[in-house]
């Protein structure tokens, strides 16, 4: 590890929050991509007939990999139908949670909103929090002692990111919070992002969801079976690798503390079915760029300002070809990040980027 | 206290359903037309971190913060959706030759 390399406070509480701000970090403006009100006005019309398709598929996916799963229950043939259904429930839900969150996926705000609530339960992302936590994800997007989202700290926490495979830290943390939140208590972090005007809907959620986990447990006791659990809870575990696969994507060993999303998100190109599965969170620069703009119109939107941005990734393996050597360097240098190349018919980054590492 | 009656530009300027900025002495302002051809003014940032309201997404009368998705009705001025909890102060306005005019205190 670097000598003079002194380990940052990820913390919203800590030193780097109030670094952050004295540098001028915190709720600074960020860079915009040249784009014309028109075009822009036509990427944000919102329309509910892709987000209904396609809840209208994931939802039948579920029912029938999940009854499958239940009616094979003893043979090993229930294992194909247990890993999809999981991939659905602890993976794809994800994505859902995200666009309904920014109530960009439907048009119609309450299946926004109950998409939201479904896919918040589902990923072990309280609505209330999650909700602020985003919001200063998107403010403060990967600046150390503002941005609660940030995956994984310089050094890597590698042992965190293994037990995330399985959700297995998310678990422990997100119970521990219900269990807080449940009491009628925030942690000192949240009060930093939660209005108090919203907390009372955070104490009553977590309630709520206690409520469902016991009503999960007594059914598998009055059952003597886990499957009630493996229908309800344990898909949020077992089923949670594929939206790390994702979500490692999104900023992973790329710039802290630059006010620029193309230097600090990556565009990566997937399949159609990871693009189902992921509503397109793969346009990441573009998504950063314009939150406004729904999942179903990112396509559009990486086209017209693709000469803006960095070259985009060609799939996730070649994205994972840059992030585990980064991972693995950030162990013995936490200063290196992979710095991204801007095309030279783009806008330059206009604030301050720290020095290349290479 | 003083009303004054400010030309805030053509008013054909705004697109139906759209929203643009309007600067009065150092201060912002968003300027609205409906899909209905009717006009609105609020103030220029978001009540939540004063982003501009100018660059957001305008759908019947909500208007939508383009950094967090706040939601506010620009007819009232209403929060409408989190992460905006903050009412936006809203403005008389009249057109006039068509010209737009806002009335600001």
């Amino acid at each position: 590890m670097s000598a003079a390399f002194v380990s940052r406070d990820y913390s919203l509480v800590g030193p780097e929050a109030e670094k952050a701000v004295a540098a001028g970090l915190a709720s600074a403006k960020w860079y915009s991509p040249p784009i014309t009100r028109p075009e822009l006005k036509e990427l944000m019309r919102r329309d509910d007939g892709p987000a209904i398709r396609d809840t209208l598929i994931w939802f039948a996916a579920l029912i029938v990999s999940g009854g499958l799963g239940f009616w094979l229950w003893g043979s090993w043939a229930a294992v194909p139908f247990f890993l999809v259904y999981g991939v659905l429930y602890g993976s794809a839900s994800d994505s859902r949670w995200h666009e309904c969150g920014h109530r960009t996926a439907f048009k119609t705000k309450w299946m926004n909103d109950a998409v939201y609530q479904i896919a918040c339960f589902m990923i072990l992302r309280e609505p209330e929090i999650w909700r602020w936590s985003h919001t200063r994800h998107h403010t403060d997007t990967v600046i150390v002692g503002r941005d609660p989202e940030i995956i994984t700290p310089r050094p890597p926490d590698v042992l965190s990111l293994f037990l995330n495979i399985f959700s297995l830290k998310n678990a422990v943390i997100f119970f521990r919070k219900v269990f807080l939140h449940a009491a009628g208590w925030l942690t000192e972090e949240e009060t930093t992002f939660v209005p108090a005007s919203e907390r009372p809907k955070v104490y009553r959620t977590a309630r709520i969801y206690l409520a469902i986990y016991a009503l999960v447990i007594a059914a598998c006791i009055y059952f003597r079976s886990i499957v009630p659990a493996m229908l309800v809870g344990l898909p949020s575990l077992y089923g949670a690798w594929l939206q790390l696969y994702f979500g490692c994507t999104q900023h992973l060993g790329l710039a802290e503390d630059v006010l620029d999303h193309r230097l600090n998100s990556r565009t990566v190109y997937m399949n159609p079915i990871f693009r189902f599965l992921y509503w397109n969170m793969n346009y990441h620069v573009e998504h950063h760029l314009f939150p406004l703009i729904p999942y179903h119109a990112l396509p559009k939107l990486h086209a017209a300002i693709k000469a803006d941005c960095p070259e985009p990734y060609p799939s996730t393996i070649a994205a994972y070809r840059e992030i585990i050597p980064a991972l693995a360097r950030q162990l013995k240098d936490p200063t290196y990040y992979v710095r991204r190349e801007l095309p030279e018919a783009a806008r330059p980054a206009p604030f301050g980027l720290a020095p290349a590492k290479t | 206290m003083s009303e004054t009656w400010i030309d805030a530009g053509a008013a054909d300027r705004i697109s139906l359903e759209d929203v643009a900025p309007f600067e009065h002495q150092g201060r912002q302002y968003a300027l609205f037309r409906t899909a209905d051809d009717r006009y609105f003014a609020t103030d220029g940032l978001c009540t939540h971190e004063q982003v501009e309201l100018a660059d957001g997404f305008v759908s019947g009368t909500i208007i939508e913060c383009p950094m967090h998705n706040g939601q506010f009705d620009f007819t009232t001025g209403e929060a409408k959706g989190a992460p905006a909890c903050v009412n936006l102060a809203t403005y008389p306005v009249k057109v006039e030759g068509g010209r737009l005019l806002v009335k600001l205190d």
